[in-house]
């Protein structure tokens, strides 16, 4: 029988409804939950007050991430160094409880393993091809990278698919967003989703899953994929998605929890088929000339608010949409920017690396490869670099580069989200500027007052040298 | 949850677009192991200005409040709906909102209606007049003291859980032979999906 020809997300939408109620709200079964500290002690509250138990604790896994200090986790005894702040630390022991007594798999702080969740589950081969994903965090959308329908979800939906396996969901729309040509040097799939957001807007993916297809992301290797779709709810869309290829095939053979022998056959005979179908409909297409990206940054506080590093500040004045003139100038304000300032003439006095966006293997080595015999400027205050896991640390002081970051001058963490978030130690102090390699751009979202310019791991690390925002292709 | 159907009151006129989960309720708020008392931090960085709309007498215990495009984005912190809840607000009404965020307010009993921005522009205006405004999810409808008459569009599913002040879990248990039946032929036709954290 010919079937209409669907969409990836069509696909995987198809292969995982249990049922469909008569109002259209299907009941999804998730093939794996990740879980943190922060999202989830509400959750397993509820599970215990109702007196429900976890369906199918090996789907789900927990590490802390969130609140973690980034700094030293042991002394020179070896003795754990405890938490300062007591939520923080009370919030870290929920989940050092929660998680074994419902039988869940736990990642510690002890472990070497441990990360930020959208790290750790591609890592260990958790995050597979053409599965559903849900962690309550919006990141989530990261594993799309993969070719899995990842998304994130809010506590009482954590509860559900503890006690379920399931979730209800409406059908989201597809969108297209189609990159053509090649992307030029010192451009990045960082620069590239920024570059996305700004065309599309804010809210311009949202009721949608974006499938992102074309030459640029199959060129792409697998963390590049994951950063590109990390960002997908910056632009408001639910989901983000790369098909699977030979490179996520290579990607994931060998990772601990990945399918092995005949299990592995089946799974990718499986995964090939995860494409696209020619003459698949979508309710919206994007198309985009990769030439036309530049290293990018942000100027406001909103991630839709992007501009080429050869660019101006813009004047509220260039915005039609009135609402969108008072929020500029309101974003201006916040930021302390003058309208027509050259985005290089922008000083800078901390640079972080990491976050759930840009902070594996490849993006260490982008920023190395820009540190490598230079130092960070003088009036750049404060300079962090923190891996995504354990294992990302342990392979980046195999390569050497923790030594290149700290002969810079940057300072060399433990893994967590850090200062992608006000949450634990690592903020930003108000008033003061950051060239961040994280996601979001809001207003105090690095801390009370910090004013945040989002940009590639490249382009942080020359932001360093240069003590100003700094076009990459151009450092001396 | 508890059940709602109807919201009449004053509505707190904020109007802003893009308000993300940080701004409704920012991240050193998010180290609680409860859902209680997070009013207290709800759009802590807008109610530093002396002027703002929350600390206006005038919107004390509003159990409406009106935004801008794309109300919720951000993070999936939930505890954005609990802080609203904690404010005393029933309903939202902007424009658009993100995905996660309205799927949380539906989950703690705060309706998220989408109106167009001209409507949304009407009520800030009956709002900043100090007239209340009435919402009625039975009918689906929006309505002033003025004649005003806007009618919205809801999933039939949320609505029927708004009323019935439903838990989605105990609805979804009660599917659990579905869920064993859908899961057996997985495990027949995809075994490598049910081996999870197990190594």
């Amino acid at each position: 029988m010919a079937s209409a020809p669907r969409t990836l997300y069509q696909k995987i939408w198809d292969d995982h409804v249990v049922e469909t109620r008569e109002d259209g709200t299907a009941i999804i079964y998730i093939d794996r939950h990740l879980v943190h500290e922060v999202t989830s002690p509400q959750a397993f509250e509820a599970l215990r007050m109702a007196g429900r138990t976890v369906r199918r604790p090996e789907l789900t896994l927990a590490v802390p991430d969130h609140n973690l200090p980034t700094t030293a986790r042991r002394d020179a005894t070896g003795a754990k160094v405890p938490i300062a702040d007591p939520q923080s630390a009370a919030q870290l022991a929920a989940l050092e409880r929660n998680a074994p007594d419902f039988g869940i798999r736990y990642i510690g702080d002890a472990d070497a393993e441990q990360g930020i969740v959208h790290v750790v589950g591609p890592e260990q081969g958790f995050s597979l091809p053409g599965t559903t994903i849900v962690c309550g965090d919006s990141h989530t959308a990261s594993h799309g990278g993969l070719g899995a329908l990842a998304f994130g979800i809010g506590t009482s939906e954590v509860e559900h698919v503890l006690a379920t396996q399931t979730l209800l969901l409406q059908r989201s729309k597809d969108m297209e967003i189609l990159v053509e040509g090649e992307l030029g040097p010192g451009v990045t799939g960082k620069d590239l989703i920024l570059h996305i957001i700004g065309v599309i807007g804010a809210a311009g993916g949202s009721g949608y899953v974006i499938e992102y297809r074309g030459p640029v992301f199959e060129a792409m290797s697998i963390e590049e994929r994951l950063t590109v779709c990390n960002m997908s709810i910056e632009a408001g869309a639910r989901a983000g998605l790369v098909a699977p290829d030979e490179t996520t095939f290579a990607y994931l053979k060998g990772r601990p929890m990945a399918p092995k022998g005949a299990a592995w056959d089946h799974a990718v005979a499986y995964w090939k088929q995860l494409r696209t179908d020619p003459g698949a409909r979508f309710d919206k297409s994007v198309t985009i000339d990769a030439a036309d990206v530049a290293p990018t940054v942000t100027w406001g506080t909103s991630p839709e608010d992007v501009v080429p590093i050869t660019g101006q500040v813009p004047s509220p004045d260039s915005f039609a949409d009135p609402s969108k003139k008072a929020a500029a100038a309101k974003s201006l304000d916040y930021m302390a920017l003058e309208p027509g300032t050259a985005m290089t003439d922008v000083p800078i006095e901390n640079v972080f690396i990491g976050s759930c966006t840009n902070s594996r293997i490849e993006d260490l080595r982008a920023a190395a490869a820009v540190l490598k015999g230079r130092r960070k400027a003088e009036n750049v205050r404060w300079a962090i670099v923190v891996p995504g896991s354990g294992l990302v640390k342990r392979q980046a002081e195999e390569e050497g580069l923790d030594r290149i970051f700290i002969e810079a001058g940057l300072e060399w963490r433990e893994p967590g989200c850090s200062a992608c978030l006000g949450m634990n130690p690592d903020k930003v102090p108000p008033g003061e500027r950051c060239a961040s390699t994280s996601n979001r751009n809001f207003v105090g979202r690095q801390g009370p007052g910090a004013r945040t310019h989002l940009v590639s791991p490249a382009m942080a690390a020359a932001a360093a040298v240069a003590g100003r925002l700094a076009d990459v292709r151009e450092l001396d | 949850m508890e059940p709602i159907s109807q919201v009449e009151g004053r509505a707190i006129p904020f109007g802003a677009k893009n308000v993300d989960t940080d701004i409704i309720i920012p991240a050193k708020w998010l180290k609680t192991i409860t859902r209680e008392g997070l009013g207290e931090g709800a759009f802590e960085t807008v109610r530093a200005d002396p002027d703002n709309v929350f600390d206006d007498p005038a919107y004390k215990g509003a159990p409406i409040l009106l935004a801008g495009d794309n109300f919720g984005c951000g993070s999936s912190r939930e505890h954005a709906a609990w802080a609203l809840g904690d404010l005393g607000i029933r309903a939202v009404i902007a424009p658009s909102y993100s995905d996660i965020f309205s799927g949380n307010a539906v989950k703690n009993g705060i309706l998220p209606i989408v109106l167009p921005q001209d409507a949304v522009d009407r009520l800030m205006e009956v709002a900043r007049e100090g007239h209340e405004i009435h919402v009625d999810l039975e009918t689906q409808t929006v309505t002033t003291p003025f004649q005003d008459r806007f009618a919205f569009d809801i999933d039939p599913f949320r609505k029927h859980c708004l009323i019935g002040g439903l838990d989605e879990v105990a609805l979804t248990l009660e599917r659990s032979e579905a869920i064993g039946t859908f899961e057996q032929r997985r495990a027949g036709s995809q075994g490598w999906l049910t081996q999870g954290t197990n190594t």
